[in-house]
């Protein structure tokens, strides 16, 4: 295989795909619709982000949302507080979600398995309890209210809706094909082969903790590039962001659409969010029903998860060789 | 920061006193929660993230029984065995399938059962805050130590989770039940194949793990106001203990409970916006020099 025709490949799929998206409002022009594909513009970033380190770097991360709460504030705050053009805030908030989980990460990679799940719970609480307290800045569990400005940059006028959802679609895309390309990258082989045998890598020369914090680093700006689409789309930020239980549902979405294809946790953070939709509009008791099907998924289906584990962890047939690792 | 104010409480007998007791009932709630937890990972392998809600579930079965039986020590029981009962459920029918899977599902499956939880009290017991009031036989003056004010319901706190915390250590160090849950602990495989019942040990033990978080629930009702989800924080707290204390380690636990109950007693005086960053940092500082805890033995 020529990797670059598959690199062409992938380009060909997301300009469809981006062509596809942005066609949709000519065929349907209705604002749930629309407003459906802008929180998946998010949430697939959060959900793809994610696997990232769960399905091709085998940390399950358990505080991911952390960075999809900081993208979201900074990104807020910089427009809000800082008046700076979108494209500074933008950049703000990507730096500020590489420096975090840089910090963060370089304290977590070192653990491994739940320890690393819980340790990356346990700061992103750190930091749903500083969005709390820190009420002068963020707003308290109130939230970031009052609106974001978005002045126009090169041409672009983000108070417009139509504006608005071209620059959601083409951040998801974008994001999802950079994404996709790290992944079919040596970079994304060495991180492949430290999830199936850490012990081997690190024999062949791999620097085992860099490369995780790469990609831990790498998984937090793309999440906190959800973020920013979501600050948009609510014209604010909430805690909630960052809280946990945002974690807890992107880490079903990718279980649930699967871990093992790259798209997989789009369709599940599609599949997730038609669920939580339709739940939301029949009882105020969302999480049990949630928790009930998590249930049904996790036992229910665990022969064919189980399955999918035993498919991962053997070596798979792409195995990667070390003169690729950096 | 407020500096001065916690070097002036430093300075003054009084202020040492009632801070410390505070720190210690925290402590001393925490370590019952933490050592559930710390002994189900140190036999079991894996981490109880539904742990936390057993001790919610424990502080409101305490309530509905105390304000059926009037009697503060009856409600703590049924909290203890209710959870217990309840975790016995939880091993059985869900957890136990999960033992051998990924991370992630364990993950899942105690998620499910957080939010589960969550809900199920909000419909028996409502959203809104509810506290039980300091039971009748508990409503005395305080006890006066060094000038320092000691609620004498912390007194009897303190020596309800000692007792315990003696219990658990006398039991796992020197008694028949103790020895084979150290040796399921340490291999499973060569203790189911010497004839004991490691699946009934792992359920007795997460059981009993969720028992010591039910009690510490009901024990702490009457100074903790009830919410649903008040589980959450507790259970990052007790993770916390566990990491500075060392996974699997009883005794670590203790230290590290201790060690947290001061920092969120004497911290709220000095950082009170930086309580929960100072209980982070501690773990954060354990982690960079000693990541196998206080007590802990080196991680495999």
């Amino acid at each position: 295989m020529n990797p670059l025709r598959d690199w062409q490949k992938d380009s060909l799929w997301a300009v469809l795909a981006l062509l596809l998206l942005l066609a949709l409002p000519l065929a349907s022009p209705s604002r749930v619709v629309i407003d459906f594909i802008i929180r998946l513009c998010a949430m697939g970033l959060l959900a793809t982000s994610l696997n990232m380190l769960v399905g091709y770097g085998g940390m399950v991360s358990f505080g991911h949302a952390m960075f999809f709460g900081s993208g979201a504030y900074v990104f807020a705050l910089m427009l809000q507080k800082a008046s700076v053009s979108v494209p500074v805030a933008l950049l703000s908030a990507v730096v500020a979600c590489a420096v975090l989980a840089a910090v963060i990460g370089a304290i977590c990679v070192r653990l491994k398995g739940i320890y690393f799940s819980f340790l990356t719970l346990a700061f992103q609480m750190l930091l749903h309890s500083i969005i709390i307290t820190w009420t002068s800045m963020t707003g308290g569990d109130q939230g970031l209210t009052g609106g974001i400005p978005r002045p126009v940059f090169w041409g672009i006028d983000l108070a417009q809706s139509q504006h608005m959802y071209v620059f959601c679609c083409v951040m998801a895309v974008g994001g999802l094909l950079a994404m996709r390309l790290l992944m079919q990258s040596p970079f994304g082989y060495t991180l492949r082969m430290l999830r199936d045998n850490e012990d081997r890598a690190a024999y062949l020369g791999v620097n085992v903790w860099r490369v995780r914090l790469y990609a831990f680093v790498l998984a937090g700006v793309f999440a906190g590039l959800g973020g920013v689409v979501m600050s948009l789309f609510v014209s604010g930020a909430f805690p909630d962001f960052s809280y946990w239980t945002m974690s807890g549902e992107a880490v079903f979405m990718i279980m649930m659409g699967g871990i093992h294809v790259f798209i997989g946790p789009l369709v599940g953070a599609g599949l997730l969010q038609i669920f939580n939709d339709t739940v939301t509009r029949f009882t105020p008791y969302h999480g049990l029903a949630l928790g009930v099907v998590i249930l049904l998924f996790t036992l229910g289906f665990q022969r064919g998860v189980t399955d999918i584990f035993r498919v991962l962890r053997r070596p798979s047939h792409e195995a990667p060789s070390a003169k690729e690792t950096s | 920061m407020e500096l001065t104010a916690l070097l002036e409480c430093l300075g003054s007998v009084s202020c040492i006193v009632t801070q410390s007791s505070t720190g210690l009932i925290i402590g001393a709630l925490l370590f019952l929660v933490a050592a559930g937890l710390t002994l189900i990972f140190g036999v079991l392998g894996v981490i109880n993230f539904a742990h936390g809600s057993f001790y919610m579930l424990g502080a409101y079965v305490a309530l509905t029984a105390y304000r059926v039986t009037d009697s503060y020590a009856l409600a703590a029981l049924a909290a203890g065995l209710g959870v217990g009962a309840f975790a016995w459920v939880f091993e059985r029918f869900f957890m136990r399938r999960v033992y051998q899977s990924d991370v992630l599902l364990q993950l899942l499956v105690c998620y499910a059962f957080i939010l589960i939880l969550d809900d199920v009290v909000k419909i028996v017991w409502g959203a809104e805050f509810q506290s039980m009031g300091m039971p009748k036989s508990f409503q005395m003056p305080p006890l006066f130590i060094g000038g320092g004010v000691v609620p004498v319901f912390y007194v009897y706190l303190m020596l309800a989770a000692g007792l315990i915390a003696l219990l658990l250590w006398f039991t796992l160090t020197r008694t028949r039940m103790g020895k084979i849950i150290r040796a399921a602990a340490q291999n499973p495989a060569m203790t189911s194949a010497l004839g004991l019942n490691t699946r009934l040990i792992y359920a007795l033990v997460f059981s009993f793990g969720g028992l010591l978080a039910g009690l510490a629930g009901g024990l702490a009702a009457p100074v903790r106001s009830m919410s649903p989800g008040m589980g959450f924080s507790i259970l990052i707290e007790s993770f916390i203990v566990t990491v500075i204390g060392g996974m699997g380690s009883v005794s670590g636990a203790l230290l590290g409970a201790l060690l947290i109950g001061m920092i969120r007693s004497f911290g709220s005086i000095g950082f009170p916006l930086f309580v929960e960053g100072l209980m982070f940092l501690s773990m954060v500082l354990i982690l960079v020099f000693k990541p196998s805890g206080i007590m802990g033995k080196a991680q495999s």
